[in-house]
């Protein structure tokens, strides 16, 4: 197999090494490499990176292959740098069955440009109401450990507590989309001054943060683990880090969008900045940035949520909730976390890929860059700046709220396995 | 928002929210509405100002008194009217906002009248590169509903100043008290924003449930007594109280509503001798106010209509009248905010 060494590029942000690729593996790390046969990246200046790993991911197929396919998706995942993501389940029809999860992980597999590891749904059709067959969904081929309803909340504190009992069985995890229903009927924005003076229905901080409280002390209570989708609140950080500091097995993600923009932006009325969870406060984005560099929010998860444009081409209320992420996530990372200061590369490396792969349980990524590991790499110049233009993504929709933003960093080059998914920023 | 020509003068303004308007936005506004009043005491009341234009009413929900009156509005200026009532159309999918939008436009709208159940949509329809014509914001959602502010801002100078002695003032000083459903209200949006602008003092009044989140940051004070507001009142405006809220939990019962945040005789009393009561419309006689109180000649719901057409009239005229100065503060505020 091929050889590919990458040439002085800073390993975790590190001293400058050379890095040897062979066949899948990495086969050397060192300062100085001779090239040999390998084909070489100068990689001077450059950030070496494990391939990162999305535990929030919708790729839409089956049933939405207008705004996403499982080949879109990936290869929007791999510009990214990405190299493994989760599908969420609610999908049409909904990942509920071994058969579905079955079908999404083989379509990753023929994709080839990034792992596909599919989320299982909780409950039957995501209505809360009858569990799902985890067990079946855990034994099959796809080998599902992440449960989520996510785009509904698991509000019945019956059923999540037996969720997150009968996962231990096999290691699992339920993945929580923290909102208390009755508290957002008709809820179109955080829930606060700006909702206020806009007329939009409100969505509390409360609805988030009861429903994660609820959970952090029904896991304490079953001796289960629960991860916590996308935190938007300084209250969730609170109660997270309370949980941590009583040694409950809670794990938490924040969305890039969640780090960068707040719901000012909702005064354009643009529908580009509608999602769930809701744009909230500077003060909560500088509590989530806090947090993220704390570890009390263990990693970064895109909840990448394509749409046609149609969806977004109309009034405020009649719009899709969600904003597509993969292929900005490390830059708005960048520019939120490593320009300010708050984390360093290594850091990066840690919430972006080592974490999400030991929430997930993932095999072969989120691991050192050393010898003997598999290579999934992606290769960063944190020097680059540019102007974001969806008509130029690899995903098929372009709701992206960073549409003419200047962003800093690129991938340059993706490695899955040791075969270039990404080489100079495109698609190889 | 008053968008300025900026240049070119087939760009048109519009009026999208009350708190676009500066003071002399609006006391200009209020002026030339006494005139258009003025032109409906006599014999014949047209002007041919707006001859050769087109002003669509364009209505996803039912309004008949909102869109009778901007309808009568611009018949007095002489425009061609198009009512396009499109509620019930497929509204929920949001695609009829903008296809209907690039109807009008291929009718050759001039000004869009735009009532929409969803917050924001006039917005949209003006900003979103749609249509090129002029929009007035005749309600969206639970936003803002500046044409309503207008009248009532009119007809509260009118009464507490007068019609004459008015003219070139704005409210300086006026002890305003709303009251009522407030975080549903896009009446009650507007007029804190010009209210404010116009110098007057606002209190809002309403139990705490109807009282949106946010609401400290805007420029007015909130209390839950209306018993101890009325007397420091010029003008008390109740708003419609939908009974259908207190199966949301809103407030308990329609009794409990109207005893604490009622109006009635008794309490009118309690209001300064020249203090008026106000009141959008429609009324629900026996929630927020009693028959005794709305047949009073203290109550101005029925000029308050009659206003209405001469407000929009002004509004119609200014943004569509051609008249190079109309607005003149909005067009520099703007260009200000450009730099
Ligand atoms: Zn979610």
């Amino acid at each position: 197999m091929s050889k590919t060494l990458i040439r002085g590029a800073k390993v975790l942000g590190g001293e400058p090494q050379d890095v040897l690729i062979d066949g899948e593996t990495i086969a050397r790390v060192a300062p100085s490499l001779d090239a040999g046969d390998a084909t070489v990246i100068e990689a001077e200046g450059r950030i070496l990176l494990p391939g990162l790993v999305d535990l929030h991911t919708h790729l839409r197929e089956p049933g939405r292959e207008d705004s996403e396919t499982v080949l879109t998706g990936t290869r929007a995942a791999a510009v990214g740098g990405f190299t493994a993501v989760h599908a969420m389940a609610n999908t049409f029809p909904v990942a509920d069955t071994a058969g579905v999860v079955e079908q999404v992980w083989r379509l990753g597999r023929e994709s080839g440009y990034c792992d596909v590891q599919p989320v299982g749904a909780v409950t039957v059709g995501l209505e809360g109401k009858q569990l799902a067959e985890l067990g079946a969904m855990h034994d099959s081929a796809a080998g599902v450990k992440v449960f989520s309803d996510d785009g509904k909340c698991v509000d019945d504190a019956v059923i999540m507590r037996r969720a997150l009992e009968y996962v231990k069985a096999f290691d699992g995890v339920v993945a929580q989309h923290a909102q208390e229903p009755r508290l957002t009927e008709g809820a179109q924005m955080n829930e606060g001054v700006v909702s206020a003076e806009l007329g939009l229905g409100g969505w509390p901080a409360v609805a988030e943060e009861s429903i994660i409280a609820r959970d952090v002390l029904l896991a304490a209570h079953v001796g289960s683990r629960v991860h916590i989708c996308h935190l938007s609140t300084a209250g969730s950080v609170e109660i997270v880090r309370w949980a941590k500091s009583k040694g409950w097995n809670v794990t938490a993600e924040v969305t890039p969008h969640h780090l960068l923009l707040t719901d000012e932006l909702v005064r354009s009325y643009n529908p580009v900045y509608k999602v769930n969870p809701p744009l909230r406060t500077e003060a909560d984005v500088m509590a989530l940035r806090e947090a993220l560099a704390d570890g009390t929010i263990d990693c970064v998860a895109t909840d990448h949520a394509p749409h046609p444009h149609e969806d977004k081409d109309c009034e405020w209320a009649a719009a899709a909730m969600g904003m597509v992420g993969l292929e900005t996530a490390l830059s708005v990372v960048q520019q939120t976390m490593v320009d300010t200061g708050l984390l360093d590369w290594a850091g990066v490396a840690d919430r972006m890929s080592a974490r999400p792969a030991a929430i997930g349980r993932l095999d072969g990524h989120g691991r050192p860059v050393s010898a003997g590991e598999p290579a999934n790499l992606t290769l960063v110049d944190p020097a680059y700046r540019g102007t974001v233009d969806p008509a130029g993504f690899a995903s098929r929709s372009r709701n992206s709220p960073y549409e003419g933003r200047e962003l800093p960093g690129r991938v340059t080059h993706t490695f899955l396995r040791g075969r270039a998914t990404v080489v100079d920023g495109k698609l190889a | 928002m008053l968008c300025p020509p900026g240049g070119n003068p087939r760009t048109p303004r519009h009026l999208i929210s009350a708190a676009d308007l500066t003071r002399d936005d609006a006391v200009l506004i209020l002026d030339t509405a006494e005139e258009m009043a003025r032109v409906a005491d006599r014999p014949i009341k047209k002007l041919p100002t707006l001859r050769g234009r087109t002003v669509v009413n364009l209505f996803f929900e039912d309004s008949t008194r909102t869109r009778i009156s901007f309808e009568a509005a611009a018949k007095r200026l002489s425009a061609d009217v198009i009512n396009f009532s499109a509620k019930g159309s497929s509204v929920s999918k949001g695609e009829s906002l903008k296809d209907t939008a690039l109807t009008l436009e291929a009718m050759g709208a001039d000004a869009v009248v735009i009532r929409h159940g969803a917050s924001g949509a006039p917005y949209r329809l003006a900003t979103s590169g749609w249509i090129d014509s002029a929009v007035v914001n005749a309600g969206d959602g639970t936003h803002e509903h500046p044409t309503q502010a207008l009248l009532d801002a009119f007809t509260m100078r009118r009464r507490l100043v007068g019609a004459d002695a008015g003219l070139g003032r704005d409210l300086e000083g006026r002890r305003i008290t709303i009251v009522g459903d407030i975080l549903h209200s896009r009446v009650a949006r507007s007029n804190v924003h010009l209210l404010a602008t116009l110098g007057a003092h606002v209190t809002l009044v309403a139990p705490p449930t109807l009282v949106p989140v946010g609401v400290d940051r805007w420029p007015c004070e909130v209390s839950y007594s209306l018993d101890a507001v009325l007397p420091k009142s010029d003008a008390v405006m109740m708003l419609r109280v939908q009974r259908e809220r207190m199966n949301a939990a809103y407030f308990p019962t329609e009794r409990e509503y109207s005893r604490r945040y009622g109006l009635d005789g008794e309490r009118m009393a309690k209001m300064p001798g020249h203090a008026i009561v106000m009141h959008p419309g429609p009324m629900v006689r026996g929630m927020e106010i009693t028959a005794q109180v709305a047949d009073s000649d203290r109550c101005t719901a029925v000029e308050q209509v009659a206003n209405g057409v001469s407000t929009r009239m002004a509004v119609l005229y200014l943004l569509l009248g051609g008249s190079e100065t109309a607005l003149p503060s909005a067009a520099a505020r703007t260009e200000e905010n450009n730099a």
